[in-house]
């Protein structure tokens, strides 16, 4: 964004850079319909996985990103599976779900435990305590090796959906 | 893809998928059942408001829940009572 002022610096993020391997977890993954522990790794049995940390369900930043990513239908052929990740409640995720008529399903993570285990935490100036992911971006291959990353080192920052696209297309 | 996941679990799956609301005594019930007898089970957590309960219409024909899904004996039940009764006959002491 071009701004005439100086936005918010986050400073470096210290994720999982290309040709590491992204840490597992398991959290609740919400579909339109209901939610159910899914582990990372069962996703990535299936194909590569892009995963993608937002902001909390309802912020604009959440919206802006799906928005976008819908509009480019990742995911929708082939065998990438493209998932989320914010620390909304399985409701809130339902809900956004179905109010932005999302064909993606989301992951559950109120802790915050996997953005730390990603290095991605980012704790929210003026929520006392209250912590999120910043937005990030992992594109994984079978073995959850990281062939692309991105994490804001700004407030707000968004994703380069045409470098994620060409990863993609690479994989 | 990215499609919601099928209502067929994979085969590494659990064998039984309980839905369940969460803290409905009578979804606890079974849960505490399947624990009892050390069953592998899946948990599909659904909302309370009925209408949205398309999944459960899905596969049991009715929105109530609890309901599981037995991959092993090809059973689908609903109402706590039975579904116990169901789980003692079937994994309990034989």
């Amino acid at each position: 964004m071009d701004l005439p002022f100086d936005v918010v610096d986050l400073g470096p993020a210290d994720h999982p850079e290309p040709g590491e391997a992204a840490p597992d977890f398991e959290r609740p993954l919400v579909t339109d319909e209901y939610w159910a522990d899914v582990a990372l790794s069962a996703l990535t049995a299936d194909g590569p996985v892009l995963l993608v940390f937002f902001p909390m369900d309802g912020s604009f930043p959440a919206t802006y990103i799906w928005n976008e990513i819908d509009d480019r239908g990742w995911g929708r052929e082939g065998d990438l599976t493209v998932v989320g990740l914010s620390i909304s409640t399985p409701y809130e995720h339902k809900r956004f779900i179905a109010e932005a008529g999302l064909s993606y399903r989301l992951f559950s993570d109120p802790q915050n435990g996997v953005a730390e285990t990603y290095g991605v935490v980012h704790d929210l100036d003026g929520m006392a305590g209250v912590s999120e992911a910043r937005p990030a971006v992992f594109l994984l291959d079978e073995d959850r090796t990281v062939e692309y990353a991105w994490a804001a080192s700004e407030w707000p920052e968004f994703p380069d959906y045409d470098a994620i696209a060409a990863a993609i297309e690479e994989l | 893809m990215s499609e919601p996941t099928p209502d067929a679990p994979d085969e590494d799956d659990p064998t039984i998928t309980l839905y369940r609301l969460q803290a409905c005594p009578f979804c606890e019930r079974v849960a505490r059942k399947l624990s009892e007898y050390d069953i592998d089970y899946q948990s599909r957590f659904v909302e309370p408001l009925h209408s949205k309960r398309n999944a459960v219409k899905r596969v049991s024909g009715q929105r109530a829940v609890p309901v599981i899904v037995d991959d092993r004996t090809g059973v689908t039940m609903s109402e706590s009572d039975r579904i116990v009764q169901y789980l003692d006959r079937t994994y309990g002491e034989a």
